[in-house]
């Protein structure tokens, strides 16, 4: 895997005197699943502006999709999809509604939502649910329909905040096996999680602490390289010092 | 634009599948404008007044028939003694009473004057002032006829008081034009905050700032609707205070509709800057409502005229838009003035809307920072 779709080069953002993201360095490669990991506060909320180009870096080269991300911001957000865990689509809309604001929004033509509406919902076997409002559907489906519209336009990276949050381990379980089909058709996944059964997942992982990078391999090397059983104990070895000093 | 066009109709969804918002955007100004036209008036029409007559001659008489006949009272009882007062306001039914003293009549005629007692229901002040005001030019007018017959050799004036623009004094002339500036401030700000601050609430504006979406057609997309149905709801209240109260626009209905919209244009733009300033639904609707509501009711110039207030409530009342609003459209309606007796208040409408489109869209750049 030599094509690089995420390229981060030094990169710092601040507010302030605040330091959110100190001099971060790594690239994310396509069609993998990039672990982006962190406690709370770590700065990874703002990386992940940066890279979806809602907010500028204070310094660094940063790269998105081939475009960078202090002036093809535009570009940017046309390649990229996004989902996290506060979002679940519109609650008073149908099924079929959202997805066709989300393509249009993305500006796919009549013809293809209409055709990725239909391969979508018989790939999720909803389509039963067509004209059901949101706010009828179990969370679980919602997480999940969320997802596919958020691939819906066939971005190159989409970026998942959270995307399990409050889900059940049936539904947690079909939400990986969709990501990992979409991997495989090679769009790359960049996600962030609580979860470090879900860690193991990724094809690489990086733990963020304090505004820096402080590892990044495939989980069974980081595994290795900090003599732990799980991803887990490598994460509260990590993450867990400087969490208890500033909490 | 395609992107635009879906996400306009998505917003139109949104109204149209909530009764909630459907009632507070079509029922609350139909509503409004028949309890203000119906329930507030300050006319008066058939109020119940009581005669107590202690002289019953021809003069008191003819002064009873004058007062009864004018179509503002209507006679409830007539009451043999004094202690009949207290029992009839009491009932309720009667807001003044009238008393004729004994002999009233051969008084007049001896003396050359005579006194009657008019006791108005102080419980209702605004009542009480208004019967009382309407009888005495009633006896006064009486007055005139009658030394009109006696005496013909003195020289009186005779005031004749002619109400121009509105004759008949109506209140509907006043509560309109308010009623339409306080709807439309009130529903476009607190709509649009409130449908701003329920993205941010839900999350979806976080997905919406990261699509291809410019934050300008983010906005201009959700308030757009609501523009248009404001723009429909001055169309209904105008049409209702025509056919419901006869209130004809004397000016031109062109260059009101055009201050409506500027007018709109303006409440839309402050209920964005609200929604700026608020992190949830709730603190966007208690601004709006505890914000603009009573200040337009209260300092507007709305019900209290401004000239009256002391001072310092005419300067704040000086930042609150409707202030300027109630003038241009009490001018054009009413009036029938053109733009150039407006023009000042047209320019202040347009000076604040720009400030509020300048300050949110700084407020908005901070937040993406």
């Amino acid at each position: 895997m030599n094509n690089t779709v995420i390229h981060v080069h030094n990169l710092v953002k601040k507010f302030g005197n605040f330091v959110a993201n100190d001099n971060l360095n790594f690239e994310v490669f396509g069609g993998e699943i990039f672990g982006f990991l962190g406690a709370n506060g770590a700065g990874k909320t703002t990386t992940i502006r940066i890279l979806s180009g809602l907010s500028k870096p204070t310094s660094g080269d940063v790269n998105v999709a081939g475009y960078d991300a202090y002036r093809q911001t535009e570009q940017i957000k046309k390649n990229i999809g996004y989902m996290c865990q506060k979002f679940s689509l519109y609650e008073d809309l149908t099924v079929k509604e959202n997805i066709t604001l989300y393509g249009g929004i993305y500006g796919m033509t009549k013809s293809l939502i209409k055709k990725r509406t239909h391969d979508l919902l018989e790939k999720l076997h909803f389509q039963e649910f067509e004209n059901r409002l949101i706010s009828d559907l179990p969370l679980g489906l919602r997480q999940k329909l969320a997802f596919s519209v958020a691939v819906l336009h066939e971005p190159k990276i989409v970026f998942l905040d959270e995307p399990t949050g409050g889900v059940d381990p049936i539904t947690r379980r079909q939400f990986w096996e969709m990501i990992y089909e979409t991997a495989s058709f090679g769009i790359t996944v960049f996600v962030t999680t609580h979860y470090m059964d879900e860690a193991e997942y990724c094809d690489r992982i990086s733990i963020m602490s304090d505004g820096k990078i402080v590892a990044l391999d495939t989980p069974g090397n980081l595994k290795k390289q900090y003599d732990a059983e799980t991803v887990e104990e490598v994460f509260i070895k990590i993450a867990r010092p400087v969490y208890n000093a500033v909490y | 634009m395609k992107r635009f066009i879906g996400f306009v109709k998505k917003e139109f969804l949104h109204i149209f599948r909530d009764y909630r918002t459907l009632f507070i955007l079509f029922g609350i100004p139909v509503a409004q404008i028949l309890i203000f036209g119906y329930a507030i008036s300050t006319d008066i029409k058939n109020a119940g007044i009581a005669i107590l007559d202690l002289s019953h001659d021809e003069i008191t008489q003819e002064l009873t028939d004058k007062i009864i006949s004018s179509g503002f009272f209507k006679r409830t009882e007539n009451l043999i003694n004094y202690n009949d007062i207290d029992r009839v306001f009491k009932k309720g039914k009667t807001k003044a009473v009238i008393i004729f003293e004994k002999d009233f009549g051969k008084k007049i005629a001896s003396e050359g004057n005579a006194s009657l007692s008019i006791i108005a229901d102080g419980s209702e002040p605004n009542t009480a002032t208004l019967v009382t005001n309407y009888t005495s030019a009633i006896v006064s007018d009486f007055n005139m006829e009658l030394a009109g017959q006696v005496v013909n050799n003195s020289v009186r004036i005779k005031p004749e008081v002619k109400m121009f623009y509105n004759p008949n004094l109506k209140s509907h002339f006043m509560f309109v034009p308010g009623v339409i500036t306080l709807i439309l401030i009130l529903i476009c700000a607190l709509m649009t905050s409130v449908t701003i601050t329920r993205e941010k609430e839900f999350g979806t504006m976080e997905v919406l700032l990261i699509s291809p979406l410019r934050p300008i057609q983010i906005i201009l997309g959700k308030v757009m609707p609501y523009f248009l149905l404001s723009f429909i709801n001055v169309l209904l209240i105008l049409l209702l205070s025509w056919l419901v109260f006869g209130l004809p626009v004397k000016g031109s209905i062109i260059l009101l509709l055009a201050e409506s919209m500027l007018y709109i244009l303006m409440s839309l733009t402050l209920g964005i800057l609200i929604s700026t300033v608020s992190e949830t639904m709730q603190q966007a609707i208690f601004i709006s409502l505890i914000g603009l509501m009573l200040p337009t009711i209260l300092l507007s110039g709305f019900i209290f005229p401004i000239e009256n207030m002391p001072k310092i409530y005419d300067y704040i009342s000086m930042i609150l838009p409707p202030r300027y609003f109630i003038i241009i459209i009490k001018n054009i309606m009413i009036k029938g003035t053109g733009l150039l007796y407006i023009w000042k208040e047209t320019l202040i409408l347009i000076i604040m809307t720009l400030i509020f489109i300048g300050l949110s869209v700084r407020k908005f750049k901070i937040r993406l920072e």
